[in-house]
């Protein structure tokens, strides 16, 4: 029997709150940019969920752009963090509060 | 079958999930997030992206956690504290929110209930390729300089200043 | 020379121009040609536009200069008119004038030069307004006139205004005036009101036009008239200041006041004697005061010992003379006693100036005596001009005198307005007036010129006759004195002299209807006068002349102790007004200058705690308010700031928490509306 889409989707969401929740909670910047990583794959899991269920490979091209993207932007955001933590000496972004008012 | 997989895998990945973001060990943390990818890639392919499945465990798992890994050996990140930390209000404010959204989702997505999938698409490699070489050509084409504007980028920003 | 009517003002008012513009740098000389070369000129412009005149048979000859008044419905021009009556006073007004000032050079010739100058432009000055007042064709200019020559005469009466009491005569004598100018005034506005118009032109036409019609308003405009006359001619009871103005020097005492300005009221009231023919009321009025003033100055003059206030009152009691005559209706015979008046006057001022001048500036007769043999032409001139005065005939007062009341006793026996009986007993204190004035003046001939020198050793030394500038005005004012009377010579009957012939169509006569004074009353009229003028003189020569003289009058002062004092104290008028109207003022004055200076201080002071108070509250005002508001907005920006910049956490997870939130609103927005 197929799994209904319904249940990709809860599972996609649920997995987005926990990465939302992992970026916000999280002290290290590495724990952060994990969160994020968590977040876009809740999203592509959610669009190849909806491709399925409309039939379209679109949804599955529009995964693989993803993906590419969120290599890019891995990569450009653990550079900043070692940017960052050769000026901090730590990750810990409770740190970086140098434009608090 | 396909159900019992799903149910398994949707547990394994939300459990994987939950250490990625709570543990301690940052080491912890990427590797309980490459379980959780695999999870996912298990469910691509229980949708019919083959191909994707193949190139999440590749790209994902095998490159971009891998150089998280690298990262966090470079810096020789330390071991979080625990997570109640001074940042009281943000704590509580970021856990409610996050589970607000959950609920949320969950409430949005179940109102989608029963609709059936019209069909399994063929998500291989031969037909994700006519489509990149075809109507998404020029998204392709411009992904390739978005990877090198990256990688410029992140060259830029790690260089030390001599 | 009758289109350049307007040069006889003109030139002494040039004259006063120069002189005063000058600045009194001038010396002597110059001022001297300047002063009295204007008059001069003036004379002889005055005696051409004469002759000129004389040859176009009495027709009145106006002049209107420039449109003066434009008001509205109002329009009064600056005119000059010449008729009979103004050719009358133009010419003895400029001839005896020029004398005056020829003999005040030599009278003022030991004045300093800004002194001198001063002198001579006041009396050119003077010049200017009388002949203005003269020339006038309607009240207003002969208003100008009339003020004009009131302010010269205060200026010449306080001439010597370092003295306080000079000064305070010169005060006297304005203010007095004013009294009367007032009453002029009002009587101006009554009749333009009445008539529409101030021309005497004007008025005369409405007048003869419809008679009855302002009979009733003729009366207070009549009478108001006479008040501005009573004030500048010296009558009760405006008199007092005619005798004061004496302070002033000695020609001006005998130009303005015997010549001239005392007689502009008698000329007023002759020019608008068609106001007052229909008026009976105020004819008898006139001719009261007059009558009454005559005698009571006359009085007075018994007991003065200063030579000059004893022609002052003099010359008040023989302008009541002239308002006699004009009350009972005889203006040309008032007139014509103005005319002879003058010269005798005028000579017997001057007389007493070089008097003066001789006894080195005495003028109580009780000091001086026995100068006839000093100074023998003052003294002819002095006894013509006297005679005259007393209505000796063939002298020129005689037959002006006696023409005032041969016309006065007309006006009574004929029962002239049914007062017939006031007229009668008018005449008859004239008459005894007549003995007074006879009694008096030769009095002071005798006192000054006949017996011994009374006064100290060094003044007798200094005694001598005057130079010719004085001598020879003297001279010719004695012969006029003799001569004019003779262009009124009387006629018996009903017929008119010359004089009343000349001025009948511009002043005639009120006939008395149904009444003619027969021959023989009219000599008996004459002896009457003449007997009792002789009498006068006769009594003051037993009292006052020879080997016996002051033993009866001192006799007489011994038995009626207080009515001599009174006399000599002039019936104590001027106490009385000091008394009354003066002390009535003063504390009116007091009161108001009180009144104003707390009003006006309590205003100053209290507006300055007014002033201290509101700026206080404005400072606080400002302080609080206004600053308050500024500091307001910048502490606004400040509490703003403080608010807003708590955003900028600074913290990356807290920008992250913001989008989420915004995130999780979008989708329940989202939601919310695709439900």
């Amino acid at each position: 029997m197929t799994v209904p889409t319904a249940y990709f989707v809860i599972l996609a969401a649920l997995l987005f709150s926990v990465g939302a929740a992992g970026v916000l909670l999280r002290r290290s910047g590495i724990s952060i940019l994990l969160g994020i990583e968590l977040m876009l794959n809740a999203a592509n899991l959610a669009l190849v969920a909806f491709g399925r269920q409309h039939g379209q490979l679109d949804a599955q091209v529009f995964v693989f752009f993803v993906m590419a993207v969120a290599a890019a932007e891995v990569a450009v955001g653990l550079a900043l963090l070692v940017a960052i933590f050769r000026k901090n000496q730590s990750i810990d972004v409770d740190r970086l509060n140098v434009m608090r008012w | 079958m396909v159900a019992a997989v799903f149910y398994l895998t949707a547990a394994l990945a939300l459990l994987s999930a939950l250490v990625a973001v709570s543990h301690r060990n940052p080491v912890v943390n990427v590797l309980s997030l490459v379980v959780t990818l695999f999870c996912i890639a298990v469910n691509y392919a229980l949708l019919g992206a083959e191909f994707l499945a193949a190139a999440q465990i590749l790209v994902y798992a095998g490159a971009i956690l891998v150089l998280f890994l690298f990262v966090v050996m470079l810096l020789n990140a330390p071991a979080e504290q625990a997570v109640p930390s001074p940042r009281k209000f943000q704590r509580v404010a970021g856990l409610v929110l996050a589970a607000l959204a959950a609920v949320g989702s969950v409430v949005v997505v179940l109102g989608l209930s029963g609709s059936v999938p019209k069909g399994v698409p063929q998500g291989s490699a031969q037909a994700l390729g006519r489509l990149l070489a075809g109507p998404y050509l020029f998204a392709f084409e411009f992904i390739s300089v978005v990877l090198l504007a990256a990688m410029v980028g992140a060259l830029v920003l790690v260089k030390r200043k001599h | 020379m009758l289109d350049l009517l307007w040069l006889l003002p003109a030139l002494p008012l040039a004259g006063a121009a120069i002189l005063l513009s000058g600045a009194m740098r001038f010396r002597h000389r110059t001022t001297s040609v300047v002063g009295v070369g204007s008059i001069g000129l003036t004379l002889v412009l005055a005696l051409t536009a004469l002759v000129q005149y004389a040859g176009m048979h009495g027709e009145t000859v106006i002049r209107p200069l420039f449109r003066w008044i434009a008001a509205g419905d109002i329009a009064i021009d600056f005119s000059l008119r010449l008729d009979a009556l103004s050719a009358v006073m133009l010419f003895f007004v400029t001839f005896v004038g020029f004398l005056i000032h020829v003999y005040s050079v030599g009278y003022m010739h030991t004045e300093g030069a800004r002194a001198y100058a001063r002198y001579f432009a006041y009396l050119n000055l003077f010049m200017f307004a009388m002949l203005t007042l003269v020339l006038g064709a309607n009240l207003v200019v002969l208003f100008v006139g009339w003020e004009g020559v009131g302010l010269c005469s205060y200026l010449l009466i306080g001439f010597y205004f370092e003295k306080d009491w000079c000064a305070s005569a010169g005060k006297k004598a304005f203010i007095v005036n004013r009294i009367g100018d007032f009453g002029f005034l009002l009587a101006i506005f009554l009749a333009f009101k009445t008539f529409g118009t101030v021309d005497v032109a004007g008025i005369e036409a409405m007048l003869a036009s419809d008679p009855g019609k302002f009979a009733a308003a003729a009366t207070p405009i009549a009478l108001l008239l006479f008040v501005g006359a009573i004030g500048k001619s010296a009558q009760l009871p405006l008199y007092v200041w005619l005798p004061d103005a004496m302070a002033g020097p000695t020609p001006v005492s005998a130009l303005i006041h015997a010549a001239t300005m005392v007689t502009a009221g008698v000329y007023m009231v002759a020019r608008t004697n068609a106001i007052f023919r229909i008026s009976p009321t105020a004819m008898l009025v006139v001719a009261a005061v007059g009558g009454l003033t005559a005698i009571f100055a006359a009085t007075i003059g018994l007991a003065q010992n200063d030579i000059k206030k004893v022609l002052a009152y003099s010359t008040v009691s023989q302008l009541g003379y002239m308002f006699l005559g004009a009350g009972a209706g005889a203006f040309a015979a008032a007139i014509f006693h103005v005319f002879t008046h003058a010269f005798f006057k005028a000579c017997l001022f001057l007389g007493s100036g070089s008097v003066i001048h001789a006894c080195s500036g005495e003028q109580d007769m009780r000091k001086m005596g026995g100068l006839k043999k000093h100074m023998p032409t003052t003294y002819w001139t002095f006894v013509v001009a006297t005679l005259a005065l007393a209505g000796i005939p063939p002298l020129a007062g005689f037959f002006s005198k006696d023409e005032i009341l041969a016309k006065v006793y007309g006006a009574g026996a004929g029962n002239l307005h049914s007062f017939g009986t006031a007229y009668l007993a008018l005449w008859g204190l004239g008459v005894v007036g007549a003995f007074v004035t006879a009694f008096y003046m030769f009095r002071a001939v005798h006192m000054t010129f006949h017996g011994e020198f009374r006064g100290s050793h060094e003044a007798e030394h200094h005694l001598h006759e005057s130079p010719a500038s004085m001598t020879v005005p003297l001279r010719v004012l004695a012969v006029g004195s003799v001569v004019v009377g003779f262009a009124g010579m009387g006629m018996f009957g009903a017929g008119r002299n010359w004089f009343e012939g000349l001025l009948h169509h511009v002043a005639p006569g009120v006939e008395v209807e149904g009444y003619a004074t027969s021959t023989g009353i009219e000599w008996l009229l004459i002896a009457l006068s003449v007997g009792v003028a002789v009498g006068g003189i006769l009594l003051a020569t037993r009292w006052y002349f020879g080997p016996e003289a002051f033993v009866r009058p001192t006799r007489f002062a011994e038995r009626f102790p207080r009515l001599v004092t009174t006399v000599a104290n002039k019936y104590y008028v001027d106490e009385a007004y000091e008394a009354t109207v003066i002390a009535g003022t003063m504390k009116l004055a007091q009161g108001s200058w009180e009144f104003d200076a707390r009003v006006v201080d309590g205003a100053v002071n209290g507006t300055r705690h007014l002033t201290v108070g509101t700026s206080f509250f404005s400072g606080l005002f400002d302080l609080n308010v206004v600053d308050g508001l500024v500091n307001l907005v910048a502490d606004a920006y400040g509490w703003a700031s403080r608010l807003l910049r708590r955003v900028q956490w600074g913290v990356v997870q807290g920008y992250a928490l913001i989008m989420t939130v915004g995130f999780a609103l979008m989708v329940a927005a989202a939601l919310w509306l695709g439900r």
